[in-house]
Formats: C-alpha cells, sequence, structure tokens
C-alpha cells in the first residue's frame, strides 16, 4: 500500500437532521449535521460528505445554510450532493463553502454538464456520484434519485465515459448494501477501481473496520465513505439533543437502540485499526493523533 | 495579541477555484481578509495569496484579462508577504505542460509537470493526487523563519493536484513530498514568497498553523 488511504463520512441531510435509511429508504432521524460533523472534524476525518437525500425530488439542493456553517469552522475538504442541477446550482453550493460537489441525476441527464463544471471550476472539484444495483444477470446498472429512478445504463461503461468528460474522482456506491451493514461490494468497487485512473470512493456498506480495510485491499478503493458506524458510535457515546419540532421518525433515537448488523466505532479507532493493517493514513503511531 | 485585525490580506479573485476556504482561514487565525481583484486594494494591502483551483492556462488567461497579472508581479517586488497556494503556486512558474505549454508569472524559475501516468515499477499512478500526504524537510533546510517553523518533520497536509512545481534552484524548496515513488517539491520560499502545492485551509489543524504562522511573519514585517 503506497498511497495515504482516506475515510470520509458521508452525512445524509433530509431538511435540517441527519438521517439513515437502509437501501437509501426507511429514514431514521439521528439529529443535528453540523455537531456529528464537528465530532467527525476533531476525531481524525480525511474530509466530509454532505447528501441532501430529498433534494432530488424537489429538485433543489436546501443545504446552503449548514454548508457556510461547517465551512467556517472545519476545516477539511467537504463535498456537496443532492439536487445539482445547473452549473448556477454548483456556483451556489461552492460559494456557500463547499470545496467538491458531487453530481450523479443531473450528469446521467445530461453528461455535458461534467465536462462543462470540469472546465469552470476545475476536474477535481467534480465528483461524480454513481449508485449501482445488481440486476439478476450479474450486471450492475446506475440509477438515480437514491437509487429509485432505473436508468438502464451499465456503470462500467458510464464510468469510463465519466473519466472521460472530466471528473476529478469516482464515487460509487452499492445500492443494494447500502446501510445494512454487511460489507461493501467488492466486486463492484473493484471493476471500477482497476478500470478507471482517477481516484475512486467506495460507498455503502460498512459495519465494521474489517469492511473498510477489505474495500480499500480487495476493491482497490483510494477512499472509504463511511455513515451509520460511525453515526451510531456518535449517538451511543455523546448526548444527542433531540429537539420537540424534529420532524421524521425520531423513535430510533429516542430509545439509543444500537443497529445490530454494525459494530459502532470512532475515527480514530478506524484509523488505528487499518495502521496495524498496514495501510497508510493520516494517523500518528506515536500519539495515536489523527488530526494533526 | 495586539490587534491583528490591522493586517488586510487582499485574496485574489480571477475567477477560478474555491476563494472562501482561504478567506475563511485567514478570518480563523484573525487575519482581515478581501477577495479582490482590484489592482489599488491589492497594492494597498499588507500581504496577498493567490489561491487557485482548475487549469494553468485558462488560469493565466484570467489574470491577463483582469488585468492583474502586472500588479501581482509588482506587488511581490515590493517585498511584502505573498502566499500561492495550490494553482497559485504553479503560476509563480516560468511555464507549465498542462495542455499545451503556458508561461507562468515567473517568480520562481522552473517548470510545473505532469505526474506520470506509471511507478517506476509499472504500476498505474491515479492522478489526480488527491488526499493526505506527508511534508518533509529537505536535507541541511529548516523551516525556523517559514511559515511551517511550528510544524513536525512529516506532518500531514491536505493535495489535490494532477502538476507539480520542478523549480530550476533547489534552494528555494522548503518541502518534499512523495507520491507514488515521486519525490516532488511541495513547497517553496522563496524570499518573500512563499508557496505550496497542498491547501493549508484544509489541512485542519496543522494548516491554520501555517495561516497562524505567517500571519506572525507579517505582522513582525509591518511592526
Amino acid at each position: 500500500m503506497a498511497k495515504n488511504i482516506r475515510i470520509i463520512p458521508r452525512l445524509d441531510i433530509k431538511g435540517p437532521n441527519l438521517v439513515k435509511g437502509i437501501h437509501l429508504e426507511g429514514l431514521r432521524v439521528l439529529g443535528k449535521p453540523e455537531c456529528f460533523a464537528r465530532y467527525y472534524y476533531e476525531t481524525g476525518a480525511d474530509e466530509l460528505i454532505y447528501m441532501d437525500i430529498v433534494a432530488s425530488l424537489y429538485e433543489r439542493n436546501s443545504l446552503h445554510d449548514i454548508i457556510s456553517r461547517t465551512a467556517k469552522e472545519i476545516f477539511i475538504p467537504l463535498t456537496v450532493g443532492g439536487g445539482l442541477r445547473t452549473i448556477e446550482d454548483i456556483r451556489e453550493v461552492l460559494k456557500a463553502g463547499a470545496d467538491k460537489v458531487s453530481l450523479n441525476t443531473a450528469a446521467i441527464k445530461n453528461p455535458e454538464i461534467i465536462e462543462d463544471a470540469a472546465r469552470k471550476f476545475g476536474s477535481s472539484t467534480i465528483v461524480v456520484s454513481i449508485e449501482a444495483i445488481r440486476q439478476p444477470d450479474g450486471k450492475y446498472l446506475a440509477y438515480t434519485d437514491n437509487g429509485r429512478e432505473y436508468t438502464g445504463i451499465e456503470v462500467l461503461s458510464w464510468a469510463k465515459q465519466v473519466e472521460d468528460l472530466g471528473a476529478g474522482e469516482l464515487m460509487i456506491t452499492s445500492i443494494d448494501r447500502e446501510g445494512t451493514g454487511t460489507g461493501y461490494d467488492i466486486a463492484l468497487t473493484g471493476m471500477i477501481a482497476n478500470a478507471v485512473s482517477i481516484p475512486v470512493i467506495a460507498c455503502g456498506g460498512s459495519g465494521t473496520s474489517e469492511h473498510i480495510a477489505q474495500v480499500l485491499s480487495d476493491g482497490n478503493a483510494d477512499a472509504a465513505a463511511v455513515a451509520s458506524i460511525l453515526h451510531y458510535e456518535f449517538i451511543m457515546n455523546n448526548s444527542v439533543e433531540i429537539e420537540a419540532g424534529n420532524e421524521g421518525n425520531v423513535e430510533f433515537l429516542r430509545s439509543r437502540r444500537g443497529f445490530s448488523k454494525i459494530k459502532p466505532v470512532n475515527l480514530r479507532e478506524i484509523k488505528e485499526y487499518l495502521y496495524r493493517n498496514n495501510f497508510k493514513c493520516r494517523y500518528n503511531a506515536m500519539t495515536g493523533e489523527t488530526n494533526g | 495579541m495586539d490587534n491583528p485585525n490591522d493586517i488586510t490580506v487582499a485574496i485574489i479573485d480571477y475567477e477560478t477555484g474555491n476563494l472562501f476556504s482561504v478567506e475563511h482561514a485567514c478570518e480563523y487565525v484573525g487575519l482581515s481578509a478581501a477577495i479582490t481583484s482590484d489592482s489599488t486594494v491589492i497594492m494597498d494591502a499588507d500581504a496577498v495569496i493567490l489561491p487557485g483551483v482548475g487549469a494553468f492556462g485558462g488560469a493565466m488567461e484570467n489574470l491577463k484579462r483582469l488585468d492583474l497579472e502586472f500588479p501581482l508581479k509588482d506587488f511581490i517586488a515590493t517585498g511584502k508577504p505573498f502566499m500561492g497556494v495550490c494553482l497559485g503556486l504553479q503560476l509563480l512558474f516560468s511555464e507549465s505542460e498542462e495542455f499545451g505549454r503556458h508561461k507562468g508569472l515567473g517568480i520562481i524559475e522552473g517548470a510545473v509537470v505532469r505526474f506520470p501516468a506509471q511507478t517506476a515499477v509499472g504500476g498505474p499512478v491515479k492522478v489526480p493526487h488527491i488526499g493526505w500526504n506527508r511534508i518533509h524537510k529537505p536535507s541541511g533546510k529548516d523551516w525556523d523563519n517559514s511559515p511551517l517553523r511550528n510544524l513536525n518533520e512529516g506532518e500531514f497536509m491536505y493535495f489535490v493536484h494532477s502538476y507539480y512545481p520542478e523549480p530550476l534552484s533547489k534552494d528555494v524548496i522548503l518541502s518534499i513530498t512523495d507520491y507514488e515513488g515521486v519525490q516532488f517539491c511541495s513547497s517553496i520560499s522563496q524570499k518573500n514568497v512563499f508557496a505550496c502545492q497542498f491547501h493549508p485551509e484544509k489541512s485542519a489543524k496543522a494548516g491554520l498553523e501555517i495561516y497562524k504562522q505567517w500571519a506572525g511573519l507579517i505582522k513582525t514585517r509591518i511592526i
């Protein structure tokens, strides 16, 4: 392992709340995204991803306030996705304080936006997110709108096209694994990571540190996006305020139950595990420090 | 601290990249920052930051179109503190090979070149180089009077780039970083010019320490 790998907490946001579902459905409210983001920054997140997961339905990203509050106090790269349709939408979230944007639906409907955005904002600012579902015949097809909309597009050729159009990174999400805690889809990640020369972020399925190690080695991913295991660790070990006005399903939060499939861990524990298993990452072995 | 708000920093707006994170970092360490493309504001500032994300050729065209090329050169000639970040470092060089040859500002002698597609042993190299990587002191160099002075040798910084600088003179190299076997110059220091290929404003606490020390150096100079 010659390269430093990245661990990127992914925060799915609906209105004012951090939420988490399974297969991107059945959402539970987990709390205020900024509290989680601050904790992840302090414990050694390499970057952060904010996804406005209802934005596609309303065709607009509504995270501007949360982005600008985050950007003033968190000094690591922030990628924002969800509902970004036009160059102007991208400009707005960058102006609010995002460092990169993630495009899925817009890119599929109009691939030229990748080229256009890469030229205007730089390739490294444009992450293309591919949400894949494995078909009964073994093929992987790309979906949009959090796995709801079928496109019929085969993911490998789409990934190569996206690279040619000038995207700086790819985020590959397995909808099948998303939120299940059963591990990343190694075959999917590896198929794409070995076929493109831009970095690949694996997403969907991490339930343990071992899963993360596996997708970085066997799946050849350059970075791993992580959600549930970090969110549940934060909830279990910190007092998360539950606001009376919170819209959505807060029953889970009130009960403070765990989630059987996953082993909550924090970023320090993940980095320490990876370091001990010979991965290179932002981790100081002498001090155990993850945020130098 | 006395009143650090007395220090004004002009962040050059040449219609590229994300200027806001640089502005936030300046504010965080108590510098009064203005995002500007006005040559009068630039010349009056105590210090200037040239940020930048994007392609070299297009960025140089923007600097020319916005009449910023000569104000920047004039500012650097005053001896006041100047910081270049990422593309802002690359633009200081004589030329770049990004999408054909382009002339840069020519403040630092040397060229900006692309990472090879393969490692020395033939393995694939992911380009852009995105992520955290260590910065090292070149042998015989110390960081004492530079903005890196409070950092540990081998500190992690955040990088996003496909090209890297190759200065003609080794003397200007302040730090070295290894990516897939390529040892490249990751920051430079030449008189009043400090520039880094990494993004200190995206490098958590260690990165903010660079802004803090740079602010300290400006203050020493103007008092």
